[in-house]
């Protein structure tokens, strides 16, 4: 397939089934592979939509400078937009999030500022706000409020799972913004209200809740809990044991939250068998492996991979 | 047999620093007033007047509870209860 640019490749990512892991010819799964998208994340496409969103509302003017607090993905493809777009962009990052991350943040021309590992993303979007505040000039995005991270999935990822599977009755994603979820929700709730929407959250270790106290905990504005059907959390444990299973089984090598994504899918489909009804599970690979290796996810036995992940910001 | 309800550390003032309780109950609503007989005061940080607290998050076996009749979710010996404070992700 032929683009004029590589923003214009964002996107029409290939959805591939799973032969060996699907329970039966009618509890089916399906993988997104979200990974093929241009900087390797599911990120491009939300990147791609607030940055011209906000071009097209006149906040966003050449050599304007982006603030986003990201604990990785969607700096790395706000940083690729940003670059082809003639922005510059300052990310804060929690200090507990891969070398690889800070150092793609960086190729693709990123400032990075940090923020404390204890309280994880929460503190990020806190120190960004103070940041916004003394710089009243410069554009935060923010991608935990702004509608068009949820309607780059409504507009693109939701219409394309439903054109490659029409038959579709569960849509699993990962929850973090939970901009996938949210424009994935409409879109179903609109084109096929019966699909299921089922949202898999990280659950990580305890530094990353150490909160100094329950009101500085973070729901994010888009969020809207109509939009779907169930919401599990899942640890990292039985993240990485999925991902294993999905490299091992299917060949699919992809990063750690996808293996928490696939086992909130798996107990969709063996609930589907219990019930003995036919199911079509899709479910988003939000990113390759690539960027956790130095986690030591894939390596070891479960045990250590589960203790090397504590503390960490997998997802 | 019991049920586990598992702490976050900023909750551990009530559980005299314990990680983990041991409770009874037929629904999450009086499993929780059972853990607030032996940990006095860590009721009031979990529910209000209308349910959950917004910052708060209940998982039975992992599965949030607010899509599975909230307070009224039923709870069985050998479940695992998971209470944590609502972060961020992203």
């Amino acid at each position: 397939m032929r683009y004029d640019s590589l923003l214009d490749a964002v996107g029409g990512t290939p959805l591939v089934g799973l032969p060996k892991m699907s329970p039966s010819p009618d509890v089916r799964l399906w993988a997104k592979l979200e990974d093929r998208n241009p900087t390797g994340s599911v990120k491009d496409r939300v990147a791609l939509a607030m940055v011209a969103n906000a071009e097209k509302e006149g906040r966003l003017r050449p050599g304007c400078t982006i603030l986003e607090p990201t604990s990785g993905n969607t700096g790395i493809s706000l940083a690729m937009v940003a670059k082809l777009r003639g922005y510059r962009l300052v990310c804060v990052l929690p200090e507990n999030t891969s070398e690889e991350r800070r150092q793609l943040l960086r190729m693709w021309g990123a400032e990075i500022v940090s923020s404390p590992a204890a309280g994880g993303s929460n503190q990020a979007v806190r120190v960004a706000k103070r940041i916004a505040a003394e710089h009243p000039d410069w554009v935060m995005l923010y991608q935990y409020g702004n509608p068009a991270n949820a309607d780059s999935h409504r507009d693109t990822t939701g219409p394309e799972l439903l054109a490659d599977l029409p038959e579709i009755t569960h849509v699993v994603a990962g929850l973090g913004t939970t901009g996938t979820l949210m424009g994935l929700g409409r879109f179903f709730r609109e084109h096929k209200p019966d699909v299921r929407i089922v949202a898999a959250e990280p659950r990580y270790g305890e530094l990353v809740y150490g909160l100094r106290n329950l009101d500085e905990g973070f729901v994010p504005e888009l969020y809207d809990d109509s939009l779907i059907d169930s919401r599990f959390s899942v640890g990292p444990r039985d993240a990485v044991r999925r991902v294993r299973e999905l490299l091992d089984a299917e060949g699919i090598f992809a990063g750690i939250s996808t293996g928490a994504i696939l086992h909130a899918a798996l107990a969709q489909a063996a609930r589907a068998v219990e019930a003995k009804v036919r199911a079509d599970i899709a479910f988003v690979v939000a990113d390759g492996g690539w960027k956790y290796l130095s986690t030591g996810a894939y390596e070891g036995t479960i045990d250590e991979a589960e203790q090397r992940l504590e503390g960490h910001l997998w997802a | 047999m019991a049920i586990e309800v598992r702490v976050p550390t900023i909750l551990r003032t009530y559980t005299g620093g314990e990680k983990a309780v041991s409770a009874q109950g037929g629904t999450l609503a009086q499993l929780i007033d059972d853990v607030e007989a032996s940990n006095p005061g860590v009721k009031e940080r979990l529910v209000d007047e209308s349910g959950l607290r917004r910052f708060i998050n209940v998982y039975v076996n992992d599965e949030d509870v607010r899509f599975t009749g909230g307070l009224e979710t039923a709870v069985a010996d050998g479940d695992t209860v998971v209470i944590l404070p609502a972060v961020a992700g992203g």
